[in-house]
């Protein structure tokens, strides 16, 4: 069981090894608040529709499943976007449209189709949590670091940097931060290789 | 017609869809190896985004609201979208195999694609320029759609561009292959910062 949740933590963490799910790791880390918001929303989205979809997966014929995937996430991923409007307006206004972009994340589509179909309701639940609280650590570690860079903030507390560098809260700091965060993870599992 | 015009500009440049709103990353990552595959899936992209924007703000403005069920939208939407590439993935292979065969594989892929339920619920939420209403009406929509499309393509074919080159180049072996072509994202964007504060 713990190694279902270290297998998404760590091995196969969604964004950082599996390169899935990018278009929300890239728009809404700008502060850390943000990526810790969209991080903890994937997650919930994922244990829950992992958790029906393992409940169902002997009930829903193979030719319609992707079909039934999606509307089963689509309707969790309303409940997300209406609870949030709801009671934090403020974190629903900054990740915008993003919220209910979360239907086509690949990564809840991707853990369905490869994980919660085949296996067992509470292993299914396990997968969407390691995966979900692997998704929100590299968006935390991302967004933490744009923050500092480009905001001079963690937080929104001042860090006291005087000309903190714009371009990192800008578009192009987003690829540029991944890019960079990829090159290091490589040169570590590079030397871990030599040892 | 100025406005549809500011509107197809504003998406096409100024808000470019992948390098300035992030949406539709995965397949401008994934199918940027090469100029004429990032081609095909630009125009495909293009042709499903006008389509699902006609759909989707005609289901919007004659289904939802008149229902009162708003709140049923993405997921509204999402089936739309899918239904839609289906339909038009069995349109093409009977009529048009020739386009169809040099899509084919990308077509499946669109339905999850963001940009196309992006600029289906950007179309609905953003208020309208011409007539007084809270979403675009159906011909800003389309443009919309369309001129998003565009930005899609214009940004994966320049990005493949580059990425051709890549593949040449004395890269340190850390950044090789996919951090490298991050990097170079994000040189492209920077370029295309330099639309920011235009209004139109």
């Amino acid at each position: 069981m713990l190694k279902t949740l270290k297998n998404g933590l760590i091995n196969e963490n969604p964004t950082f090894v599996q390169l899935l799910g990018m278009c929300p790791t890239l728009a809404v880390t700008t502060a850390l608040k943000n990526g810790i918001g969209m991080g903890l929303s994937v997650t919930f989205v994922l244990v829950l529709s992992n958790m029906i979809i393992s409940l169902l997966r002997k009930v829903i014929p193979q030719k319609i499943r992707i079909a039934a995937y999606v509307v089963i996430i689509a309707t969790f991923v309303t409940v997300v976007d209406l609870v949030l409007k709801a009671y934090i307006p403020s974190l629903s206004k900054s990740l915008g449209l993003f919220i209910p972009l979360i239907v086509v994340n690949c990564i809840i589509l991707a853990r369905a189709e490869a994980f919660a179909s085949k296996n067992s309701v509470l292993k299914s639940m396990m997968d969407g949590l390691g995966m979900g609280l692997g998704f929100t650590v590299a968006l935390s570690i991302i967004s933490a670091v744009r923050e500092i860079l480009g905001n001079g903030t963690i937080f929104d507390i001042p860090l006291g940097i005087s000309t903190p560098a714009i371009i990192m809260i800008l578009p192009p700091g987003g690829f540029l931060t991944l890019g960079l965060i990829l090159g290091i993870i490589n040169v570590i599992k590079a030397r871990k290789g030599e040892e | 017609m100025g406005a549809l015009i500011g509107i197809a500009l504003t998406s096409i440049f100024v808000q470019n869809f992948v390098l300035v709103k992030f949406y539709g990353i995965c397949p401008f990552l994934g199918v940027s190896k090469k100029v004429d595959t990032a081609l095909g899936m630009g125009m495909a992209v293009t042709f499903v985004m006008t389509l699902a924007s006609i759909m989707t703000t005609i289901c919007q403005k004659y289904i939802l609201v008149p229902l009162k069920i708003e709140y049923m939208q993405t997921i509204a939407f999402i089936v739309i979208i899918a239904a839609l590439v289906q339909f038009v993935e069995m349109f093409l292979q009977k009529s048009i195999p020739s386009l169809y065969s040099s899509l084919g594989i990308y077509l499946p892929l669109i339905t999850t694609n963001c940009a196309v339920l992006g600029v289906a619920l950007l179309n609905v939420r953003s208020a309208s320029v011409i007539s007084s209403a809270e979403s675009y009406t159906l011909i800003e929509a389309i443009v919309n759609g369309f001129s998003a499309g565009l930005g899609f393509l214009i940004a994966i074919v320049l990005f493949a561009g580059v990425r051709e080159r890549l593949e040449s180049s004395d890269i340190p072996k850390a950044l090789q292959g996919f951090p490298i072509a991050l990097i170079s994202a994000s040189l492209l964007a920077i370029a295309f910062l330099g639309f920011q504060g235009m209004n139109f």
